[in-house]
């Protein structure tokens, strides 16, 4: 079976997948109008796989922020592939060009979709790190929203004492989805936030405990120690918490990404990424080689401003959604 | 770190390519492949960095360069004049209206720290220019985004306007200006909605603002980490809004911030601040050179290729190396030369910018005495036009005569005249062995003034 049938058959068979896929559709469509659109071009401009179309294709991906030496990578395994199967048809690398591209994000494992780490019947917690800016307090809204859904009792801990309005606006996502905000005054100790969060959280018999914190650049050393504490907090108070660490990465960051998994992984054993701002024209490569070189999932991406816009990671959907124009069109 | 790796291996090649006396075009596809990479992994726009790679082979390989007595430094030098280029030069100055208030806008995508650059800016006018600047809540989506603002305006003792967030951010902008004028503040600043450039209905109401309040300088916040989608943020803004500038925030943090330059090369409008920090007061104007280093990754690099520029005058270099060649070389040129040598800096590090010298094997690890070196000047200025030409018209009264001139006594005069005929000598040799011509092996190289 080919993988574009394999694909397709994946997502057009229920319809809670397809809906999904729907999903990736319509925030990707963005994306996947000029991605695709340009591995078009380049399939139609070229009848031949030769050098030029190499060049040209390298140049699309590190337009995706896929990060240069993945791309090199990437293109010279496609160019012992194109060899190997002995491909002439520009048509055909299409194919292998998705292959690769999930290939690179699973590595030698499994393709699985990697779901949120939540206990049942005991409390769970989630603490939400990354940079300035790139969405952390608006994802926590939308995850408390999801999981509000699922009928889980949830908690919100404003530990984000720093930025003007940061407590002000976790507030607004608790009133606006209906869940309680444990929180401090500005200027007050973060790990002190937190450790009344899990108190709380555990008084009132809470499924999850979501945790904002400040953002911090990663080369910002006391920043780091300060959310070192605020884990050990959580650690101490609750054995085998926290479930999971998520870094918040906006789509449009390019390799210093890279940089910010690292170090942040450092600090905090990040477990999981959740992929914000999809839904405009930024492509986000780079936890292409982020989950290749770390080992660290995308869990979450964010595909629009609306409260149900975030979504679990699907590799194959997110290719899905790079692609379908292309698929469509193999019809 | 991956670029910490591109940035050795730039050097390395910069270093092999810097000496070389003859370049090929291979090794400046070898350099330019290396630039390529340092610019694409520092997220510089690949568009840009094609264009940027082309200007600099052509340039490169041009007859010139490739002839020139240092092709090594002078394609590096091409790389460092290019890149400089494309970054513009300072220009953080901020409009000022005819009539006040002056109007400024603040427009970008969400989280690009668009709020906390509106304080910040509000801040530097305040304390740099003496301004009583207003601060306008106009970004009613974001929750407590209003709020964010009002904190600040509290941190800074500064007057916000909000109108909460149920009001149009046409309406705010507009009232605003008009409590502006009557409350006779002479700077406004509009802080909008983070808004994706892609959204027309949201890019419309930037629009419309604009047309309303017609500011006098429309911002673009950018962040420093932004990757390969810069340049499409930046242009759609700028098609859209047609700004005035830029300002790049998250600088402090250790990205190298190729997005600047993919914004200047796209747009042409210039960076005019950036956001170094989390604190109100850190906001900077922006050093295109400086960026021009960081992007590259090559701080010191740069100040290397600064100091391998050739100080010496190419042509007359050349000149020079062909009077040594035919050994017609004169007082007057020995001086010249002497003058280009001192105003490079420490003789040692430039013995091998003295054309042919690098050759001389005798000349490395030598010391010179400054000191000696003014004597020899003092002596070579107290000749007449016609001794410098031609010394061997030199007899006892002219050298008693320059001696005196010269403050020196007439068994310095005579060791320089001896020297300078060595040299002479040793020049004819030399240009001899250059040729192939196996030449005797002297008793060693002497400049007059060692």
């Amino acid at each position: 079976m080919s993988f574009f049938k394999k694909l397709k058959d994946k997502f057009t068979g229920n319809s809670e997948n397809e809906e999904v896929s729907d999903k990736y559709k319509e925030g990707l469509s963005k994306t996947r109008n000029s991605f695709s659109s340009k591995i078009n071009d380049l399939v139609a401009r070229y009848r031949k796989v030769d050098e030029d179309f190499f060049e040209d294709l390298e140049e699309i991906l590190i337009s995706a922020d896929v990060g240069v030496s993945t791309v090199m990578d990437l293109i010279d395994e496609l160019k012992m592939e194109v060899k190997r199967q002995n491909i002439k048809d520009s048509a055909k690398v299409k194919e292998v060009i998705s292959e690769k591209l999930v290939e690179i994000y699973y590595g030698e494992e499994d393709d699985q979709v990697e779901e949120l780490n939540i206990k049942d019947n005991e409390l769970s917690v989630m603490l939400f790190v990354g940079v300035n800016g790139v969405g952390k307090t608006t994802t926590i809204g939308k995850v408390a929203h999801k999981l509000k859904q699922e009928g889980k009792n949830v908690v919100l801990a404003a530990g984000d004492t720093f930025r003007a309005g940061a407590i002000d606006q976790l507030q607004v996502w608790g009133d606006r989805v209906g869940v309680e905000v444990i929180k401090h005054n500005e200027g007050s100790d973060p790990a002190a936030v937190i450790y009344d969060g899990v108190q709380a959280a555990k008084s009132r018999n809470a499924d999850v405990l979501l945790c904002d914190t400040a953002g911090r650049l990663q080369n910002k050393v006391n920043l780091m120690n300060e959310l070192s504490k605020v884990k050990r907090v959580i650690e101490r108070e609750i054995p085998g918490a926290p479930h999971e660490v998520l870094l918040v990465l906006d789509a449009t960051t390019g390799q210093n990404a890279m940089s910010q998994a690292k170090t942040f992984s450092e600090s905090t054993d990040v477990s999981g990424i959740v992929l914000t701002k999809l839904d405009g024209t930024a492509k986000g490569g780079i936890v292409l080689a982020i989950r290749n070189e770390l080992q660290i999932p995308v869990k979450l991406v964010g595909l629009g401003e609306k409260v149900t816009d975030l979504q679990t990671f699907d590799a194959n959907a997110f290719v899905y959604g790079l692609f379908a124009d292309m698929l469509e069109e193999q019809e | 770190m991956a670029f910490e790796g591109l940035a050795d291996r730039l050097q390395h090649t910069i270093q092999k390519i810097k000496g070389k006396g003859k370049v090929t075009e291979q090794d400046v596809k070898e350099m330019t492949r290396e630039v390529r990479l340092a610019l694409l992994e520092a997220d510089v726009n690949f568009k840009v960095v094609k264009d940027f790679i082309k200007r600099v082979k052509e340039r490169a390989v041009d007859q010139e360069v490739m002839e020139s007595l240092t092709p090594g430094q002078q394609v590096i030098k091409v790389v460092k004049e290019e890149l400089t280029d494309l970054m513009g030069g300072d220009q953080s100055k901020i409009a000022v209206a005819d009539r006040p208030p002056t109007v400024i806008m603040m427009v970008g995508l969400q989280g690009a720290g668009k709020t906390t650059t509106t304080g910040k800016l509000a801040n530097l006018l305040r304390k740099k220019y003496n301004k009583q600047p207003m601060l306008v809540a106009a970004d009613v989506y974001r929750p407590a985004a209003i709020n964010q603002l009002e904190t600040l305006g509290k941190q800074l003792d500064m007057p916000v306007f909000s109108l909460g967030t149920e009001a149009n951010p046409v309406d705010i902008a507009n009232q605003a200006i008009e409590q502006a004028k009557n409350e006779h503040h002479d700077y406004v600043i509009i802080d909008t909605a983070g808004r994706l450039h892609v959204d027309s209905d949201l890019m419309d109401e930037l629009q419309q603002i604009k047309s309303n309040v017609t500011p006098d300088e429309i911002f673009l916040v950018v962040d420093a980490m932004t990757g390969q989608d810069a340049v499409n943020v930046a242009d759609s803004f700028n098609e859209q809004l047609d700004l005035t500038g830029v300002v790049l925030t998250k600088l402090d943090g250790d990205t190298r911030g190729g997005a600047a330059l993919s914004i200047k090369a796209v747009t042409d409008k210039p960076i005019k601040f950036a956001g170094m920090g989390e604190k109100l007061d850190e906001l900077e104007a922006f050093h295109p050179e400086r960026m021009a280093s960081r992007i590259l990754g090559m701080g010191d690099v740069l100040s290397l290729i600064e100091k391998a520029q050739d100080n010496v005058d190419e042509k007359r270099a050349k000149e020079l190396e062909e009077k040594m060649r035919s050994a017609s070389f004169t007082f007057d040129d020995f001086l010249e030369q002497m003058d280009q040598v001192k105003s490079m800096g420490p003789l040692e590090d430039l013995i091998g910018m003295i054309p042919g010298a690098n050759k001389m094997k005798g000349l490395k690890n030598v010391q010179f005495d400054d000191k000696q070196l003014s004597h020899v000047e003092a002596i070579i200025q107290s000749m007449t036009k016609a001794e410098r030409q031609d010394p061997s018209i030199m007899n006892a009264s002219r050298k008693k005569r320059i001696a005196q001139g010269a403050g020196r006594s007439v068994s310095e005069v005579n060791r320089l005249l001896k020297q300078f005929n060595e040299m002479k000598k040793m020049m004819k040799q030399m240009s001899g062995m250059q040729k192939g011509k196996k030449g005797k092996k002297g008793k060693g190289f002497n400049f007059p003034f060692m």
